[in-house]
């Protein structure tokens, strides 16, 4: 599965969400795919995305929140899970996106392509329905899935390790966080 | 324990008093009253951390969803949150209400906390964040409001040091 396909298809579904992506590839993808004030793209603090998307849901525990992860990001703060799953808050939906690699940066195996398994990680930290999925289908009917399911979610998706021929986004990242901050106002 | 339960409740009624409604924290010795308060208050979401960088993103995540937060850390929590202070809080031009307690400082009694008191201040100043002690509970509501109205005003980090005179009741020896 590549990781712009499985973007795709989902884009529909996550359109109206506040996404939360990591820098990199997924930003990239994501951005190409359609740009929405309501996409955040966090474009550095590796490992953050997470409790971006947790503070979020937690201030406005009504707006669906998606946070798009990386394996490498979620190493980078794998105790974000055990705080995930503390306070499950219930329009919080974790999509890991784990190519086995830190491709934007040349393509480094992480400690996925060795055995470590995120989603068991996950369940382990008391996110219960986390779950690997490796195919398209299966990965698109998942976050639906997550969506509905009115809890906390995690999905870890195995994808391959290719990414957009260019890291160029004509968005600068302070316009990028103020729109983002205006698109998440209630409204008056 | 000799951790003042009163002045804690003053430094709690000033970070609601400047509008904070959700709070990040690591416990720490100087802080379980202040944490044990935010807990018990509906009002308030307590977010207990693994680790403080989190609190960062957290606080960015409730800065654009339109909340006030506080990150509650010791100032070795500080030291471990660099990070995510400058390539996440100061990259992005989000305010943060650092609470710290100052570990390390003058009447240090635990060896293990005298380091990090070293190089609070100086990494502070080497981050250009602006900070300030705390050592009156009468100074806690101006002093907290005017660190909240700078953090928001500025879209930067600002720095409260709680500090041993105002934390610690057992008289000096």
């Amino acid at each position: 599965m590549r990781r712009i396909d499985a973007l795709e298809a989902v884009y529909d579904d996550i359109a109206d969400c506040a996404v939360v992506t990591i820098m990199g590839a997924v930003a990239v993808e994501l951005y190409s795919l359609g740009h929405k004030p309501n996409f955040f793209y966090l474009e550095h603090a590796m490992g953050l995305a997470s409790s971006v998307g947790l503070g979020i849901a937690l201030t406005q525990p009504t707006r669906p929140v998606v946070v798009i992860d990386g394996d490498g990001s979620l190493l980078m703060n794998l105790g974000t899970l055990t705080t995930l799953a503390r306070y499950a808050p219930p329009n919080l939906t974790h999509i890991v996106f784990d190519n086995e690699s830190l491709l934007s940066v040349g393509g480094f195996p992480t400690a996925t392509s060795t055995g470590s398994d995120l989603a068991a990680m996950a369940r382990g930290a008391g996110i219960v329905g986390s779950r690997m999925v490796n195919e398209l289908d299966e990965f698109a009917a998942a976050v639906r899935e997550g969506l509905a399911s009115g809890e906390l979610s995690c999905l870890v998706a195995k994808v391959d390790d290719v990414g957009p021929a260019s890291f160029h986004m004509d968005l600068h990242l302070l316009e990028n966080r103020f729109d983002f901050a205006r698109a998440l106002r209630p409204a008056e | 324990m000799p951790v003042s339960e009163a002045n804690s409740k003053v430094v709690y009624e000033a970070l609601k008093g400047a509008g904070v409604s959700i709070c990040s924290a690591l416990p720490e010795t100087w802080l379980v009253h202040l944490i044990r308060l935010a807990d018990d208050d509906p009002d308030v979401t307590l977010v207990r951390l693994a680790k403080e960088e989190e609190g960062v993103g957290i606080s960015m995540g409730a800065h654009l969803a339109g909340a006030r937060s506080a990150l509650l850390m010791q100032n070795h929590g500080f030291l471990q949150a660099v990070n995510g202070i400058v390539s996440g809080a100061m990259l992005y031009k989000v305010p943060l209400l650092l609470v710290i307690s100052d570990r390390g400082h003058l009447g240090e009694r635990d060896p293990w906390q005298t380091e990090g008191g070293k190089f609070t201040r100086r990494v502070l100043d080497a981050l250009n964040i602006q900070w300030t002690e705390l050592r009156s509970p009468d100074d806690a509501d101006r002093t907290v409001a005017k660190a909240m109205t700078l953090s928001q005003s500025s879209l930067s980090p600002v720095a409260v040091l709680l500090t041993r005179d105002l934390m610690w009741e057992e008289p000096a020896s």
